[in-house]
């Protein structure tokens, strides 16, 4: 265990501020990722599920 | 046995076969990371030099190895588009190229925050920084040129053409520690001398970066499906699967 207490763990033997931003901006970056990518998959499932609908109501006046 | 090469080649076999494989590997990314960063923090020592600086190597290199590794794939995929004229494979590149300068931000923003204590400095203007900075540019620039035309295929075969040209620049990065006197130093890891580190903070740093391999085709895969169902909004396959949601 490198750590005496969480004091100790935040401080990072003086270098908490650069040890720190650089892990919490990554996990940030990453994080950020994660969630465009969530929200992509939902606007594209959306177009196709108003798309089908379209469609549907397409058939369903064209046909005799 | 004659395998077909070719038959994962078509979005709509792959399209199903990606979705099955995300959750594995996005599993085993989150296990690699918790396992990783519990031996950058908790297991390897404080090192003699830097003291506890240099734990900032445990994401700096496997991004840094990420934003080179990805670039060649993305490349790979772009040239096989070229060559096969294969719709799934520039979706590949497409996919793949926001994850790769995703990863090249984090290893120059990185970098900067492990400079600053070490050499005193964010940003230096050596051969290794300045380099990694231009494949940000080209990963953007392959993002920016397929946004700006409208024809799908076009714009696959020109961003391809650009990601080709870009890749001389990733043995410029690996080797710029070596061909010119750089403040960034040598390559951490080498295959031919014993290593420099710790065996625990080498560890460390191998697993983190299983971690970023595992975390980047997870979000590649997810962003390739969101690809396949935008521009693949007329196959017939796909509006079958709108009837049974997959």
């Amino acid at each position: 265990m490198n750590w005496k207490s969480l004091d100790d763990f935040i401080a990072m033997g003086g270098y908490g501020f650069y040890v720190w931003g650089a892990y919490l901006v990554t996990a940030a970056l990453i994080t950020a990722e994660i969630l465009m990518l969530r929200m992509r998959r939902r606007a594209v499932e959306k177009a196709r599920r108003m798309q089908a609908l379209l469609s549907e109501q397409v058939t369903y006046e064209t046909t005799p | 046995m004659k395998l077909n090469w070719f038959k994962y080649a078509s979005p709509a076999t792959f399209y199903p076969l990606a979705g099955k494989l995300i959750p594995w590997f996005a599993l085993s990314a989150a296990g690699f990371t918790f396992a990783g960063l519990y031996l950058s923090f908790f297991v390897a020592p404080t090192d003699f030099q830097q003291g506890e600086s240099y734990r900032i190597i445990f994401i700096h290199v496997p991004a840094a190895w990420m934003s080179m590794f990805i670039y060649i794939v993305m490349a790979g995929w772009a040239a096989a588009g070229l060559i096969f004229n294969t719709r799934l494979s520039s979706m590949m590149a497409s996919a793949l190229a926001p994850t790769g300068a995703l990863f090249t931000f984090i290893a120059l923003w990185t970098g900067a925050f492990w400079g600053k204590p070490t050499w005193g400095a964010w940003w230096v203007w050596d051969a290794r920084l300045t380099s990694e900075l231009i494949l940000l540019f080209l990963y953007l620039g392959f993002l920016a040129l397929h946004a700006a035309i409208d024809d799908t295929r076009r714009a696959d075969r020109a961003s391809a053409l650009l990601a080709l040209v870009g890749v001389v620049n990733v043995p410029i990065i690996y080797f710029s520690v070596k061909w010119w006197n750089t403040l960034h130093q040598g390559a951490s890891v080498s295959m031919t001398m014993a290593p420099k580190m710790a065996a625990t903070m080498l560890l460390g740093m191998l697993i983190m970066a299983l971690a970023c391999w595992m975390y980047s085709i997870a979000a590649a895969l997810a962003r390739v499906r969101c690809i396949i169902l935008e521009r693949e909004q007329q196959a017939e396959w796909l509006a079958k699967l709108t009837k049974e949601p997959a």
